[in-house]
């Protein structure tokens, strides 16, 4: 069980950190961007919302198989396949959560307006200082929210993890997965151990982000 | 620091509907008023001295090409110091952070400190405080003085006083009147106020339609009722302020 629980968490937290840093630059362009095509960009970008995960899990598992072009490139570096392996499953999470990652931050960049970064110009800064110094301390609250958001949305995803993961015990075996073996089993108690700790951590994170909105906005943040 | 520094700059191009076709030199020293109605371009005008608005021209500062045809340099690289309308102070830092944040990324050695910006501009008590919990003519200044920390050769001051109350007005005026007399680099200042234009501008250019439309050197009359400024009245400052109005409509 353990194991289970620490997949799952290695799994949210490595598709957390390779989100923000993915989702940064990308949410930037589209808040700052004059080109009306951007937006072509973005729906692309928010497509995991709308999409049935077993349609993403699907193509994504036929992109991952040893079958796959994508993987032919990876020959070279010994990678055969990527299906139903960690890697894999923390490429799934990465596209499949982009979305809750792009949307708070492109929020937050396009509410700071264009004034702080021209203020930071005549100031002598130059652009990638001027965005570390007044665009990512002025965005916080998108980063706190994209954090929270992506790190329980890859905590409960499903299909996506069940068609490229298959579910390997120790492997690529998570919370959701797990629970679904076991009502399978028609192990109603264990189940119901996890999907109360699942639904209390879930309560948690919305409470704690809650507060935490409530507390930068007294604050004035 | 040293030496006048000349500014002269022509910029022509549509943004939108609206067209600039302007030609100007600024006096090497003193403030240069720009006036004229709003929607006349004096913000865009700024805005392409600064470097943040980019329209077909050129412009010259104390020898340096900031543009030309084929030349463009960015704002950062850019030694202008600015105070926009709205102060536009950056909320995440503290008064003291924000009067910095220019100086320590300036390229040459301060010509001017920080301790002379603090008090000129009286900002000792606000240094620890949060943008956020100064009143509109506090936040104009901590702004000024930024701009000047970050060693400007040339200041642009867009409608500094406009979006403050009267008495902000009274408050912030007798520090911009040290400020001009303490100034060694030429500054345009954008207004439509008169009382403002009598009250601090050496030089004037008036635009209209996009197009400077009149142009004065040494304008400033009655230099010595300025230094008398300083301990005055707010009531006293405000009724010299009326009559200079009205002698500027007059």
């Amino acid at each position: 069980m353990e194991e289970v629980i620490w997949t799952t968490i290695r799994l949210a937290a490595t598709t957390t950190a390779i989100l923000l840093v993915l989702a940064t630059p990308l949410a930037w362009w589209l808040a700052r961007s004059p080109r009306w095509w951007k937006e072509i960009i973005a729906a692309v970008a928010a497509l995991p919302i709308v999409l049935p995960p077993t349609v993403l899990g699907f193509y994504l598992l036929i992109a991952l198989a040893p079958q796959s072009p994508l993987i032919a490139l990876l020959h070279p570096f010994g990678v055969r396949t990527l299906a139903f392996t960690f890697t894999g499953l923390v490429i799934g999470s990465v596209i499949y959560s982009l979305p809750f990652a792009v949307q708070p931050l492109r929020g937050a960049f396009e509410a700071m307006g264009d004034r702080p970064m021209e203020v930071a110009a005549t100031l002598r800064a130059a652009p990638i200082d001027a965005f570390v110094t007044v665009a990512l301390p002025l965005a916080r609250r998108g980063f706190v929210a994209a954090a929270v958001l992506v790190f329980a949305h890859t905590v409960g995803e499903f299909g996506v993890v069940l068609m490229i993961g298959g579910g390997v015990p120790g492997k690529t075996e998570v919370l959701s997965i797990r629970i679904y073996q076991l009502v399978e089993q028609l192990n109603f108690v264990e189940a119901h151990r996890l999907a109360l700790g699942l639904l209390v951590f879930a309560f948690v994170v919305v409470l704690a982000m809650l507060l935490i909105d409530r507390r930068a906005s007294r604050i004035g943040i | 620091m040293t030496g006048a520094i000349c500014v002269e700059g022509q910029f022509a191009g549509r943004l939108g509907a609206f067209c600039l076709d302007a030609s100007f030199t600024l006096a090497p020293r003193g403030i240069t008023a720009l006036t004229g109605p709003s929607g006349s371009g004096k913000t865009t005008l700024l805005r392409c001295i600064a470097g943040l608005t980019r329209l077909p021209g050129r412009l010259t500062v104390a020898g340096q090409i900031w543009q030309n045809m084929s030349a463009f340099v960015p704002t950062h690289r850019r030694a202008v110091g600015v105070v926009f309308q709205d102060a536009s102070l950056l909320s995440h830092l503290s008064v003291m952070r924000n009067l910095t944040y220019g100086q320590r990324r300036a390229a040459e050695p301060p010509t001017i400190k920080l301790d002379e910006v603090v008090e000129l501009l009286g900002l000792e008590t606000l240094l620890a405080r949060s943008p956020r919990n100064l009143s509109g003519g506090e936040r104009q200044r901590v702004s000024l003085g930024r701009a000047l920390l970050s060693q400007p050769r040339l200041l642009l001051m867009d409608e500094p006083l406009s979006s403050l109350d009267i008495e902000s007005k009274a408050e912030i005026m007798p520090y911009l009147e040290r400020l001009h007399r303490a100034l060694a680099i030429p500054a345009l200042y954008v207004t439509h106020d008169m009382s403002e234009v009598r009250r601090l501008a050496d030089h004037l250019l008036e635009m209209q339609a996009g197009r400077i439309v009149k142009a004065e050197r040494d304008v400033r009359v009655g230099e010595a009722d300025d230094a008398a400024l300083a301990g005055m009245t707010e009531e006293a400052i405000r009724k010299l302020a009326l009559e200079a109005l009205r002698a500027g409509l007059g």
